[in-house]
């Protein structure tokens, strides 16, 4: 690989890394801007040659255009601020409980022995199967999707902050026992902290494990959201529809997992991470 | 100035269903303001002894005191580092050494009033903002023992502090020790396994054997201080240094 480097005019010559960083960074984005525009291009032209079956595959243009239709005369920003409302709050939810849970187990190692398989069983079942229980149980209203949200993301947290507890150093723990600290000092300030980077790791899953809750929650039973719509315009053979609803979920998604990278990183401040 | 004494500590753990001795009648003491060192091949029980004298462990059998005072099984009453700087690497390094006195409940601000002049008296002048890994092997120890030194406690135990520098480092740090150790006035107890800078360092060495770890001689260093680089060239030093390697060959060649 040829380096550029930038040349004084009698000086030394000085290889400017940061400046060949960007470049290539630069170069990578509007190589990812070429590849989608290509997606979407191709899309929309298979399908007016007709190669592509435009009533099953839509089109880009008709997207736009149905999507339009459902922000002025649908209910489709409704639906998008239902659905992302469920799944951030079931997520948020299912964070904190499943962080603290997984951070209680520093205190007891018979606690901790007794409740981990429990938790690793929990794990196992297959927590959207339970869906129609969870809406005959909270209703068809908000509630139940979070709740949905909620759990698929709870146990995921516990384990990796339980993780973050089992890698604790031991001789931190020592370290600060010898400077004459309680249980509490060591699990606020070593514990915890120490744990920050497993927890963080679990995010960017959770979030579209929520996600995932929020819509199954939808389909199930739901007089709004994203999922429902889909559902709906999919008994009604609104296939446009379908899909306006399936490119409105996955922005959605992009933009929650963004979201989490500017977490991520607001918690990581001047750390390496896990993962 | 504390004078510690450890008086008959043993140590028994039960592994596999045999009984282990690791660590077998201690006997030693560390007059106030000393600095001692005890040497010896790897388990020889120094860190057993260590952790029963800041009480992170008991003995079997025996005591620990302090000025008279029985501490055995407390922890707190020594201060304690090791040969990993142990620094919080979330924290910068203003903010690692003062988590002693935050625990005492020294409030952060005034905490940190206390920590800022003996970071830059003691080198790490323009760090105290950085994070550990923003730091060299050394300076991280150096900022491992100011914490251990802003706990304010009157012993002092070095496990190795120095194990993991390079030898040029290593010197550097012996005497930025000693500086600190005339400055603060501390009881010290070292343990290494380099008979240099035992002798290098002490007033007094104690030797241990392994299996069971136990206490095979004292010896009186007797260098006049301050020492320096010369000191390493004295013949009261390579006599010394001849009799340590020799004492500590007798006891590898039987387990070859």
């Amino acid at each position: 690989m040829a380096e550029k480097s930038v040349r004084d005019a009698s000086g030394p010559v000085i290889e400017d890394r940061d400046r060949e960083q960007a470049k290539i960074r630069r170069r990578a984005f509007v190589g990812q801007m070429i590849v989608g525009l290509l997606i979407i291009f191709l899309w929309e032209f298979l399908t007016w040659i007709g190669w592509l079956d435009s009533y099953y595959w839509s089109s880009p243009s008709t997207i736009v255009r149905t999507g339009w239709v459902a922000i002025t005369e649908g209910t489709l920003l409704q639906d998008l601020a239902y659905t992302s409302g469920a799944t951030i709050s079931g997520f948020i939810l299912g964070t904190v409980v499943g962080s603290a849970l997984g951070l209680s187990f520093w205190w007891s190692d018979l606690y901790s022995r007794i409740t981990e398989p429990y938790l690793i069983a929990f794990n196992a079942v297959p927590k959207l199967a339970l869906a129609p229980v969870l809406v005959i149980m909270f209703g068809i209203g908000f509630d139940s999707k979070v709740i949905l949200a909620f759990l698929m993301t709870v146990i995921v947290a516990s384990i990796a902050a339980y993780s973050g507890v089992k890698n604790v150093d031991r001789d931190l723990e020592k370290m600060l026992l010898s400077l004459g600290a309680k249980r509490h000092h060591v699990f606020f300030k070593v514990v915890i902290p120490s744990s920050v980077p497993w927890m963080v790791s679990s995010l960017k899953i959770n979030i579209s494990l929520a996600l995932a809750g929020t819509i199954v929650g939808e389909f199930i039973s739901s007089r709004q959201g994203i999922g429902r719509m889909i559902l709906y315009a999919g008994q009604i053979l609104n296939i446009d529809l379908v899909w306006v609803g399936v490119v409105v979920l996955s922005a959605l998604s992009i933009v929650m997992y963004l979201g989490t990278v500017w977490l991520e990183r607001l918690l990581m401040r001047g750390r390496t991470p896990k993962s | 100035m504390s004078e510690l004494s450890i008086e008959h500590c043993s140590k028994y753990y039960k592994k596999n269903g045999e009984p282990m001795c690791v660590l077998k009648e201690a006997d030693m003491v560390a007059r106030g303001g000393r600095f001692v060192s005890i040497i010896g091949p790897s388990g020889c029980g120094k860190s057993t002894l260590f952790n029963i004298i800041a009480g992170l462990s008991k003995p079997s059998e025996g005591r620990v005191r302090l000025d008279g005072r029985d501490i055995t099984g407390e922890s707190g009453h020594v201060g304690y580092m090791l040969q990993k700087d142990l620094l919080l690497p979330w924290r910068t390094i203003l903010d690692n050494v003062i988590i002693g006195l935050e625990i005492r409940g020294v409030p952060k601000k005034k905490a940190r009033e206390r920590a800022l002049p003996m970071l830059q008296k003691y080198g790490l002048k323009g760090f105290e903002q950085d994070h550990p890994d923003a730091l060299s092997g050394g300076m991280r120890q150096r900022a491992g023992l100011i914490r251990t030194l802003l706990d304010d406690k009157d012993v002092i135990l070095l496990d190795e502090p120095f194990g993991a520098l390079d030898a040029q480092t290593r010197l550097q740090m012996q005497n930025w020790l000693l500086q600190i150790w005339s400055d603060f006035q501390k009881t010290v107890l070292f343990v290494t396994h380099d008979i240099d800078e035992a002798i290098y360092l002490s007033d007094e060495i104690y030797v241990f054997t392994p299996r069971p770890g136990r206490i095979k001689a004292k010896i009186d260093v007797g260098l006049p201080r301050p020492r320096d680089e010369k000191t390493l060239m004295e013949d009261r030093f390579l006599h010394l240094k001849r009799e340590l390697l020799l004492m500590l060959r007798e006891e590898r060649e039987p387990s070859g």
